[in-house]
């Protein structure tokens, strides 16, 4: 047994999907050429699997904040918070965040996994349990991996079920400690929030909600789907990312609860790593400030999505059950979600290849994220490929579908 | 093994039934991990279908220590117990 040979199984599946075309985790784009658009293979690729859900990786102001930020104050900060100090600019972003959320207090993260890393183990400790959706990205589920509390998993955005296993706790010791998702990342669904409020204020339990997907894309202010669901004051902990719709990288965690800001003294993943670098604290603030004020970006991705979704939904393809900036598309096997993908690339289209065990109930995806920033020629183009490339491999009935399909988790029992 | 233990692991058994395909054997040293070709997610909602038969909180860390259907078995005669 060598070091390695654990890992077996992976060296084996990488060989197939060699053997079977492109390397599906070493996609190299030789440039990018816009929030849209990149060079791959040496030809210009419509990029459909970014998370660049406002297109503001190439915001003139956002770029201009990042050259600021990094003249005034270096390209790096060398260490912690806890260690180096924070810089105006750390509190300044914060502080901007608190007052977007309506929160009292806001701490940023270097990336989001670190902020679910931290924020998650760290509240839960031994005596208290865990619940958390079946479909739960992996950082939350690393940090329960972190975590000394006890974890369970409730049946994805099943309410019901997410009581039933709470009840089961009765009489035990502890904290009850709720985590969820605004959009998953996945099938781009969106939770039941409304419902898993009111079990949370049932329960007495805290609930903790993680909006990666949703800042910018949902509620009225871009507050994500616990705005949509008016339900922000029942939110312990609203948890997100600087990556998807803010167009940098970090992730931050907001809350009303007074003893927030002790979290900084005992949460390992925000102590022990270096803080944000001034050049993407300068472009997040600059984004936060574009999403506040142009409302513009949230319903032009809201509108793309739309109209990608039902047109991939209307052409017979089995979509996630609702029209997000992520739109799923179901492949019958991997064999066949490989080979969709690959002939996706051929014509001038990526989009995202999803495999079990990184997808719920072991569905094959080809997983698609909108940008405000696509034109509706390239939605159009990309929906035209997509059919072409769906009636080739049999995913589609050569002849159109009369009833659109919607995909949601077929549980065995 | 007591009755008891034999018709834990049979109702496990059942329930395993509804996720493989049909026609593989499982018996009390089958391993649950890498044994049955369920990937991880899998493993972990058969999990849940455990915790609802046996109306039991299964919590992740002891699902790490499990590998096979009779430990499973025993796992769950443990927590019926301090449940009760
Ligand atoms: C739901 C969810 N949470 C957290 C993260 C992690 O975010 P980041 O990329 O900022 O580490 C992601 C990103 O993939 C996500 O999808």
């Amino acid at each position: 047994m060598s070091l390695f040979s654990k890992f077996d199984d992976m060296r084996a599946i990488i060989d197939s999907l060699v053997a079977s075309g492109r390397n599906p985790f070493d996609m190299r784009f030789e440039r990018i050429l816009s929030a849209t658009e990149a060079l791959l293979e040496g030809r210009p690729c419509l990029l459909f699997g970014t998370n660049n859900y406002l297109g503001l990786t190439f915001d003139a102001t956002c770029i201009e904040a990042t050259v600021r930020a990094v003249h005034e104050g270096g390209t790096g900060t060398t260490g912690s918070r806890i260690a180096n100090g924070t810089y105006c600019d750390h509190a300044l972003l914060e502080r901007r965040i608190a007052e977007f959320y309506g929160k009292r207090s806001a701490m940023i993260f270097t990336t989001g996994y670190q902020a679910n890393l931290g924020l998650i183990s760290t509240l839960a400790g031994r005596e208290d349990h865990l619940l958390i959706d079946a479909d739960s990205h992996a950082s939350i589920y690393d940090a329960c991996k972190l975590s000394a509390a006890q974890v369970i998993r409730f049946r994805h955005n099943d309410p019901e079920d997410l009581a039933h296993r709470l009840r089961r706790l009765k009489g035990r010791p502890g904290s009850r400690i709720i985590v969820t998702e605004g959009i998953f990342s996945m099938l781009g669904d969106s939770a039941p929030l409304r419902e898993i409020a009111a079990v949370k204020r049932e329960m007495g339990a805290t609930l903790i909600v993680d909006e990666a997907h949703s800042l910018g894309t949902r509620g009225k202010n871009g507050r994500g789907v616990c705005e949509d669901a008016g339900i922000e004051s029942d939110v312990d902990f609203v948890v997100g990312t600087f990556s998807k719709s803010l167009g940098a990288i970090g992730g931050f965690a907001v809350s009303d609860l007074p003893d927030f800001d002790l979290l900084r003294i005992v949460c390992r993943p925000y102590m022990f790593t270096a803080s944000l670098p001034p050049a993407v604290v300068g472009s997040v603030t600059a984004a936060l400030t574009r999403i506040s004020t142009d409302k513009s970006l949230s319903a032009r991705v809201l509108s793309h999505s739309g109209r990608l979704y039902s047109a991939l939904a209307q052409a017979g393809f089995e979509v996630g059950p609702e029209p997000n900036p992520i739109v799923a598309l179901k492949m019958t096997d991997k064999e066949t979600a490989v080979r969709f993908w690959n002939r996706l690339i051929d014509r001038g289209v990526y989009a995202n290849l999803a495999l079990p065990p990184a997808t719920p109930a072991s569905l094959s995806l080809i997983r698609c994220s909108i940008s405000a920033a696509h034109t509706e020629a390239q939605i159009d183009r990309a929906i035209s490929i997509m059919v072409a490339v769906g009636r080739e491999l049999r995913v589609l009935d050569p002849r159109p579908a009369k009833t659109p399909v919607h995909l949601t988790r077929s549980l065995p029992i | 093994m007591t009755n008891n233990a034999t018709n834990i692991e049979a109702e496990i058994v059942e329930l395993l039934a509804h996720r493989i395909p049909a026609g593989i054997h499982v018996s009390a040293q089958t391993q649950i991990v890498g044994g049955l070709g369920l990937d991880s997610v899998a493993i972990l909602d058969f999990i849940m279908d455990v915790e609802d038969r046996f109306d039991i909180s299964i919590p992740l860390d002891r699902v790490a220590e499990v590998q096979t259907i009779a430990e499973l078995s025993r796992a769950i005669e443990a927590l019926r117990r301090t449940a009760n």
